[in-house]
This record gives C-alpha cells, sequence and structure tokens, in this order.
C-alpha cells in the first residue's frame, strides 16, 4: 500500500518539520522577527509555540521565573539491540533532545525501567546509552530492571536505589518504590517466570508495590534533617498514590509515604512508570507522571485523578507517538512546571499554579479525542 | 457457486441417479408415487447424470456408464447441474449455503401438523450420570425443557429447546476461546512475534483496542478496516510477525478475548 493516507497527527508533524526548516533559513534578522511575533502571540494566547524548548522562556517570563531545570528520561523497556532495536531508537532520540537543550539542565532524571526483563545485556546497553547524556544523571529503578536477580546487577552499575541530595535549595530524594511482597517462593518459580509476571500490568498474581517500612524509615531520619520550608522534590518509579490497582499503578503503603511528606509546605512527587500525563494534587503535594519512551500506556478505566488533562489518544500507525521525554522547570517558589515533550505532537506544559489552584489556573489544552 | 455448494450436491445429483424413486417407495408411508424422473440414455453410453429436481439431467462425457466419476468431473458436473437449475429458476432466491440442498431430495409431505411432543415421564429415572444436576439429557429431550423450567412454555420446536447443560457447555466453549486469546495475546512468540513485544504490553486487559468501534474507516489504511485488520497490522508493525489468516485459530481466539474484555460496552460501529 502506498503511503497516500495520512494521520492528521503525521501531517501535522510535517508541517512542524517545514515551519522550522524554514526557520532556519532566515537570515538573522528576519529570524528574531519571526520569533518575537510568535513569541508575542504565543505570550498573548497563554500558549507555548509549536517549537518545544527555545521560545519557551518567552512565554514563562510572564509568571514565575525558573531557577534551574532538570529533564528527564524514562521507561526505555530496553531489549538487547539485535533482538529489537525500536526502543533503543527511542532512547538515543531522548538522549539527543536532552543533549540539544540550550541552556543544557542541571541534571538528568532516568525514571525507571530501563531494560524489559532486567537482564544483563538489557541493563547493560542502557547504561551505555545513558554515559552519552552530556548533564549528570540521576538514576531511578523500575521494576523492570529489578526483579530477575532483585537488583543485584542494577546496583553494581548504578549504586544505591534510594538516595538524596541538595541542589540550589530544593531538596530531593530518590526512592524504589518497586518493593513487592514475595509471590514467587511458594510458586516455585524461576527468577525469569517471576521477572515476566512482574513486567506484566494485566495479571493478578503479583503483589502490589511498595516503599517498604525500612525504606520509609530511611526516608523519616533523612527527612527530619530538612526544614519544614524547604522545596522538597521525591522522584519514584511508581505513583506514590492509588491510581488503579488492577494495573499497578499504584502504591500500596502510598499513604505512609504521603504522611512522612505532608509537613513540607512545597512538596512534588515526580513519577514513571505510567507511560502517560498525569497530574493529581493530595493535599500540599504534587504529582507528576513522566512520558516514556517506549509505548503510551491508555488511561486505567477508573481511578483518573481529576487535575489530570488527558492525552489525546495515541496514533497506532505512529511508532513515536504518545511518547517522549521532558523538563522541569523548578520555579523560584520551590515548585515546579512540567513539561512535556511529546515527540509527534505539540508540547504540553502542566504548570504548578495549575495544580497549586486545583485546575483553576492556567489549565493546559483539553484534548479533543475520547481516550478510549 | 463455492466449492462446499458444490460436493454437497454431489450426493444430491448420485442419489437421484442411483434410482431416484427409491425413496419414496418406502415400505411404512406408501402416499402416491413420486413423479419417476427418467433420465435420458446417452447415445454414446456416457454417463448421465440427473439432478434432484427430478427433471434437470445431464451426459457426462469421457466417463462411461457405470465408471466412478474422479473427484474433479463430479465438480465440473455437478457445478453444470446447479447452473442449469439456476438458468431454470431465476427467481428461486437462492441461499448459498448447503442446507436446503439435501432437503429438497424428498418432496414435501402433504400438509400435516407435526405428531405430538413425548409426554416426559415425571417418574422415570435418567439413566444417565454424565448429566448435571437439574440438567436434561438426551434422553429426556428437548420435551422436557419446559418441565425443567417449570414454565408453561410452547412445545413442538426444538429450535430454543436447550437446557442448562447446553448453556454450560457453550459457555465453557466460549470461554476456552477466550482463554485461549488471552494466552496469544500475552505471549510475543505465539503471535509470532519476532523482537519480544506482545499485545498487553500496550492493551492491559485489551484496554485501547475499542473492539466495538469496527468496522469504521481507517485513515491510516485507506479503506473500512475490521478488527481483525486491526489485530493483523499490530502483528505485523510493532510485533514485527506475519499477518494471520482470518480462519487462524490465534486470530479467532484473540478477537473472541477482546470483544469479552468488552462485554456491555455499547456498539458504535464507525465510530473514530
Amino acid at each position: 500500500m502506498g503511503n497516500k493516507f495520512q494521520s492528521i497527527e503525521t501531517k501535522h508533524y510535517a508541517e512542524r518539520e517545514a515551519f522550522f526548516e524554514g526557520l532556519k533559513k532566515l537570515d538573522r534578522r528576519a529570524f528574531m522577527r519571526v520569533a518575537g511575533i510568535s513569541a508575542g502571540i504565543v505570550a498573548g494566547m497563554g500558549k507555548l509555540t509549536p517549537n518545544s524548548f527555545q521560545l519557551v522562556n518567552v512565554a514563562e517570563a510572564q509568571g514565575e521565573k525558573p531557577k534551574f531545570s532538570f529533564a528527564y528520561i524514562s521507561d526505555t523497556h530496553l531489549y538487547e539491540n539485535k533482538l529489537n532495536d525500536r526502543f533503543v531508537r527511542a532512547i538515543l532520540k531522548a538522549v539527543d533532545d536532552v543533549n540539544a537543550l540550550d541552556p543544557q539542565p542541571d541534571f538528568v532524571l532516568f525514571g525507571g525501567d530501563l531494560a524489559q526483563l532486567g537482564q544483563a545485556g538489557e541493563l547493560k546497553l542502557g547504561a551505555q546509552i545513558l554515559k552519552s547524556v552530556k548533564a549528570p544523571i540521576k538514576m531511578m529503578v523500575g521494576e523492570h530492571d529489578w526483579f530477575l536477580d532483585m537488583g543485584e546487577l542494577w546496583r553494581d552499575l548504578f549504586g544505591a536505589p534510594n538516595y538524596s541530595f541538595d541542589h540550589k535549595g530544593v531538596h530531593f530524594v530518590v526512592l524504589n518504590s518497586i518493593h513487592e511482597k514475595d509471590f514467587w517462593t511458594e510458586r516455585k518459580l524461576s527468577p525469569m517466570e517471576r521477572m515476566k509476571i512482574v513486567a506484566g500490568l494485566d495479571n493478578g498474581i503479583q503483589s502490589r508495590f511498595e516503599v517498604g517500612a525500612e525504606q520509609r524509615q530511611w526516608l523519616q531520619n533523612d527527612l527530619a534533617k530538612v526544614a519544614k520550608n524547604t522545596p522538597l522534590i521525591v522522584c519514584s518509579h511508581s505513583p506514590l498514590y492509588k491510581y488503579y490497582k488492577p494495573w499497578n499503578f499504584w502504591t500500596d503503603d502510598a499513604d505512609e509515604v504521603q504522611a512522612l511528606l505532608k509537613p513540607y509546605e512545597k512538596v512534588t512527587v515526580i513519577h514513571g512508570h505510567t507511560h502517560q500525563l498525569l497530574s493529581n494534587r493530595i493535599g500540599n503535594i504534587s504529582f507528576h507522571g513522566m512520558l516514556s519512551t517506549a509505548w503510551p500506556w491508555p488511561y486505567a478505566p477508573e481511578g483518573l485523578p481529576t487535575l489530570t488533562v488527558p492525552m489525546n489518544r495515541a496514533d497506532p500507525f505512529s511508532q513515536f507517538d504518545g511518547c517522549g521525554d521532558g523538563r522541569m522547570d523548578v520555579l523560584e517558589s520551590g515548585l515546579v512546571d512540567k513539561l512535556y515533550n511529546l515527540w509527534q505532537r505539540d508540547p504540553i506544559t502542566v504548570r504548578a499554579s495549575y495544580l497549586g489552584s486545583n485546575g483553576k489556573q492556567s489549565a493546559p489544552p483539553k484534548p479533543k479525542l475520547p481516550t478510549y | 457457486m463455492n466449492l462446499r455448494m458444490k460436493l454437497l450436491v454431489v450426493p444430491c445429483a448420485a442419489l437421484s441417479f442411483a434410482g431416484g424413486v427409491a425413496l419414496a417407495t418406502s415400505p411404512e408411508a406408501k402416499p402416491e408415487p413420486l413423479p419417476r424422473h427418467v433420465l435420458p440414455a446417452s447415445k454414446d453410453g456416457n454417463l448421465v447424470l440427473g439432478l434432484c429436481d427430478g427433471e434437470t439431467s445431464m451426459e457426462v462425457p469421457g466417463v462411461k456408464d457405470g465408471q466412478r466419476l474422479t473427484r474433479a468431473q463430479a465438480i465440473t458436473a455437478t457445478a453444470q447441474l446447479m447452473d442449469d437449475w439456476r438458468k431454470k429458476n431465476p427467481d428461486a432466491n437462492w441461499d448459498d449455503v448447503p442446507g436446503p440442498v439435501l432437503a429438497q431430495a424428498t418432496p414435501p409431505a402433504a400438509k400435516k401438523s407435526p405428531p405430538p411432543a413425548p409426554q416426559p415421564n415425571p417418574g422415570a429415572k435418567s439413566s444417565g450420570n454424565d448429566v448435571r444436576q437439574g440438567g436434561v439429557g438426551a434422553q429426556t429431550g428437548a420435551s422436557a425443557v419446559p418441565q425443567q423450567q417449570k414454565a408453561n412454555l410452547q412445545t413442538g420446536h426444538t429450535y430454543g429447546a436447550y437446557s442448562e447443560r447446553d448453556e454450560q457447555v457453550w459457555a465453557d466453549s466460549v470461554q476456552a476461546a477466550v482463554k485461549e486469546g488471552h494466552r496469544v495475546f500475552h505471549d510475543a512468540e505465539a503471535l509470532g512475534g519476532t523482537v519480544g513485544v506482545s499485545c498487553d504490553m500496550c492493551h492491559p486487559d485489551g484496554a485501547n483496542t475499542h473492539p466495538e468501534t469496527y468496522p469504521k474507516y481507517q485513515v491510516q489504511l485507506g479503506r473500512v478496516a475490521l478488527l481483525r485488520d486491526m489485530i493483523n497490522w499490530c502483528i505485523e508493525n510493532p510485533v514485527r510477525g506475519k499477518p494471520l489468516a482470518d480462519g487462524d485459530p490465534k486470530m479467532r481466539a484473540m478477537e473472541a478475548y477482546i470483544y469479552a474484555q468488552r462485554k456491555g460496552v455499547k456498539l458504535e460501529y464507525g465510530k473514530h
């Protein structure tokens, strides 16, 4: 079949490419004029331009200024290259994206699920690719990295799965939230059988994710040193709230973890795992889901946080649609503007003011199609 | 005329040829004899076939009377007989299904009420212990269904007279298909995938497959697509396997699984 018919998304993408190709051909003065006009229009509409990164700052100048930015890549689900090059190409695309950011992010957060089945070849390939990221990398572990050898190789490659650090006045905590209760010993499952069960969403065999008592204690001790008005950014692979249990979009001891974060004035939680635009606010805690580079997941049939502005459903004929990477702009206030850099679409920003106002201000544009 | 059709005409034609009236002269019924279909003799001693309409016949060139027809010859001959019949009966409203062909072998009996259904004997004990409690077995038959259901139901129909046991057997059969579909859906190897990707990776519990919107015009394919076309698209592209034939048991099982996941959702074919 010829390529006579194109999806709307494909056409849009082609037009977008053509527009920016055209921009490159302008001389500097003409470029400044075009950029100024489009930035003006954009600022007036309160929207971002089609381009993801360079002109964003103009729009942001209207609101609060970012203090610093960090980028993210998440859920790459790598197989070995000789088996499946598709997901490898996707992570390479993400690495190119974050390396092209100007100015460079302070660091790049990797959101977990580097590998698909936790195999040495997969993890080592991922580690190798991530070496070409220019900014420093902060690693987070996902269940796909863990359940073949219970994190042994991952820890060898990347160190402890939970740690904290301070950056420009913000206290960052990275958690390993993908512990599960032992469902394999009694069933006499091999490590690979265990891994494959955890790798699937829609099976009832595996246990639910948890941070675990030991790590919660560690978190409590860690936070004891942090002043209550210090902005906190907590990163975990699974969402630290309860979205949809049958698919493990769920952390069993989320309530206990939230209780530990509650005394802090400005708390942001950033998670991977769900492969979709996801915004939630519980008490004073803002939650943001990260995009996957491998594939988008449909929204669960129930439990979607009300502040989520869902993404238009992905075009199945376009490999990268619904996938992408992104950036977090940490504002002077310590809260976070979240940029979803969707590869086949206009980027979407979920602002701190949107979550802070419980959806009353700066709402992201709504999707046109039902998400099914 | 499709191949199955042709093959089913063969016994009909053969029966007619072997002595089409034999049936009508069953010793028990003895109604008026059927009109005799006298087949014309062949000048060259070729085999002559008669159609069960009682009037159409044809000579089979190259086959002598008494010789066996090859499969190919039989198919050709029966196809021609049927064509002749359809030319004679242009308004016959012929359904290309095999059923009525055999039924026509005997002309309809005089209009008569169906015999009364045998009354069940409530005291009789069922001999089969393979029958589910409360079910109706072959021994008791369809007529026992109303009694079993304790309802004042019409009798004299066989269609629809099924027992709880029948329903259980059918439900189990469907469930087996759905279960097999679940297996294939979750197994890259069973799908014939070459890159380790299985359906559930993007579609947990069959989500985002929306089978209730098919058939629909699929813009990217430039034509109307059925659910199975999209299943095959996914097998060829993200899964990187070979597309399955329509009748492939794996395809049938996966359709069963995907529809099962959407039970109760409103049918909205054509929806985008």
